[in-house]
């Protein structure tokens, strides 16, 4: 196991970002290559859907933390739909369909539409996007995401002036994934955003991370990642957006609402009834770190000014 | 049905060696988180799954120790009681390692925060008594401390197990997110343990009520709860 501090870690230690990326693509390859030549398996992450994304453009956001390893962003996961335990997701999720795959824009807009993951995964530049993501339950990561803004495609559907939130919506499928037979949450999986929170350029649906397609138990085809929130908020497998008035249900508020507000917003000084936020545990540290206001995202202050963010946490 | 011989009585050898087997057996989960956090075997979050892993063997070890008498009264195997001593520390020994995992790989000594956490959150101020009553448990664990207690002193003290069972599940039941099913499971387990207790102690008393012994007034033929 890796055990770092942080503070150790000079930013010249870090590798760059390409580099990386194209050892992993290469060795990504022919790892794959020499599998599927040999066995002539159709293993998961060497199908098509796990595939190397090309002509992404590299991080713009400067940021000095260590990616947490592949492996354990992939194999440690909330994704109830396949089971509530971490490793679930990784094991169950390879059910999952993500071709064909179509999400719907809808609501208050005035070019409503349904694309196919086809034409989002060309709708915008890929960007890549190496974020801090800190989950609810006291853990964290930093992943390098592959994605575009939201704000591009909200833009593409014209919303229109009554437009004040969006909902996402998770795909719920019974036949491919076991965990919706039990009613942990009110299925399907929905969460939701203020209009400006999800013009925010930090606010980005991924379809990728680490340089390659999303697998099944990180949301495959596409979802979306807000870092300033807790994880929870980051819908995974989206089939629908909706353009609302009214502030949406949000999967989790539904399920606790004296535990998980509509804004989640990461804040050290505001507990959750049951644990402190003020600490958490980075993956691959074994001490804990502060965690810091917005996530460390102070850009999006703004977002709130004026609001108390104790009574709207 | 009536169990063999070698199976009723055991030799002080076989003994011996059911003993040897059930120590070994219960260093076990020990042994694989202990090689596991070494070898990068517990997943991306270790000190979470070491967490789990001895809160839960902690339960599951007291569960296996409160089903003692109920498998001795059903099967009549009587030596099974000899083996609880050593179950009951051990879930003592799991529990230990739970609490330090808290008070160091969680909380890093900050007793500021850990004395906030065991007032504020219900699922650590269960757990934390449930450890705490533990204590007197595993200390008046050897015969010396039975004879100096009593008999009947000792059993009073050590049935208190029960409660800190019933406040073990708690803090499970209360700590998890949403799905209930795991602690769902051990309250189960643990309810026909107690009732099956409760049940015995009331079939017992309605016999003594029926049965009676001349000459004693009715109440002090009525046995208090029965040890065991």
């Amino acid at each position: 196991m890796l055990i770092r501090r942080p503070a150790d870690i000079a930013p010249s230690e870090i590798t760059p970002r390409e580099l990386y990326r194209a050892r992993r693509d290469f060795m990504a390859r022919s790892g794959r290559l020499a599998l599927a030549g040999a066995a002539g398996l159709a293993l998961p992450w060497t199908s098509a859907d796990a595939a190397v994304l090309a002509n992404v453009q590299p991080n713009r956001m400067a940021l000095s933390d260590k990616p947490t390893r592949q492996k354990d962003v992939t194999s440690y996961n909330n994704y109830y739909e396949f089971g509530v335990d971490k490793d679930e997701p990784a094991k169950n999720a390879g059910t999952l369909k993500t071709r064909p795959w179509t999400v719907t824009i809808d609501g208050l807009c005035n070019k409503p539409r349904r694309y196919a993951i086809e034409d989002l995964l060309k709708f915008a530049p890929l960007e890549e996007r190496l974020y801090r993501m800190r989950c609810v339950e006291g853990w964290s990561m930093v992943i390098p995401w592959v994605g575009f803004p939201l704000s591009a495609l909200l833009r593409a559907v014209e919303p229109q002036g009554s437009a004040k939130f969006v909902e996402f919506t998770t795909l719920l499928d019974e036949k491919t994934m076991p965990g919706v037979k039990y009613p942990i949450l009110d299925w399907p999986y929905t969460e939701g955003l203020r209009m400006d929170e999800a013009l925010h350029p930090l606010t980005i649906l991924a379809v990728g991370l680490y340089g390659e397609e999303l697998l099944p138990q990180n949301g495959a085809p596409i979802r979306l990642v807000v870092p300033w929130k807790y994880g929870f908020k980051n819908a995974k497998s989206i089939v629908h957006i909706r353009l609302t008035e009214k502030m949406p249900g949000t999967a989790w508020n539904k399920a606790a609402a004296n535990e998980y507000g509509f804004y989640s917003n990461v804040n050290p000084n505001v507990d959750h009834p049951r644990w402190s936020q003020e600490t958490e545990r980075r993956i691959g540290e074994l001490t804990k770190r502060k965690t810091l206001l917005f996530n460390g995202y102070d850009e999006v202050a703004g977002l709130y000014a004026g609001m108390d963010l104790k009574k709207n946490f | 049905m009536q169990a063999p011989a070698w199976l009723k009585t055991p030799s002080s050898h076989g003994i011996a060696w059911i003993k040897l087997s059930l120590f070994l057996l219960c260093l076990i989960p020990l042994i694989h988180l202990g090689w596991g956090f070494f070898n990068d075997g517990l997943g991306a979050n270790p000190v979470e799954a070491i967490t789990r892993g001895t809160g839960d063997w902690a339960l599951r070890l007291l569960l296996v120790s409160l089903a003692v008498t109920p498998l001795r009264k059903l099967s009549g195997l009587n030596w099974l009681v000899r083996t609880r001593r050593m179950l009951g520390l051990y879930a003592f020994f799991y529990a230990l390692l739970h609490f330090i995992t808290y008070l160091w790989l969680d909380q890093f000594f900050d007793w500021g925060s850990i004395a906030k956490d065991i007032l504020k959150r219900p699922f650590i101020t269960a757990g934390f008594a449930a450890f705490v009553l533990l204590v007197p448990l595993a200390a008046t664990s050897f015969n010396a401390a039975i004879r100096a207690l009593g008999g009947q002193r000792w059993q009073a003290l050590h049935r208190s197990a029960y409660a800190i069972a019933i406040i073990g599940v708690l803090h499970y039941w209360w700590l998890v997110k949403r799905d209930i099913t795991q602690p769902l499971i051990y309250a189960l387990i643990l309810a026909l343990l107690l009732g099956v207790r409760a049940a015995w102690r009331e079939r017992e008393r309605r016999r003594q009520l029926q049965g009676g012994i001349p000459g004693r007034p009715l109440k002090k033929r009525v046995i208090p709860i029965q040890p065991g």
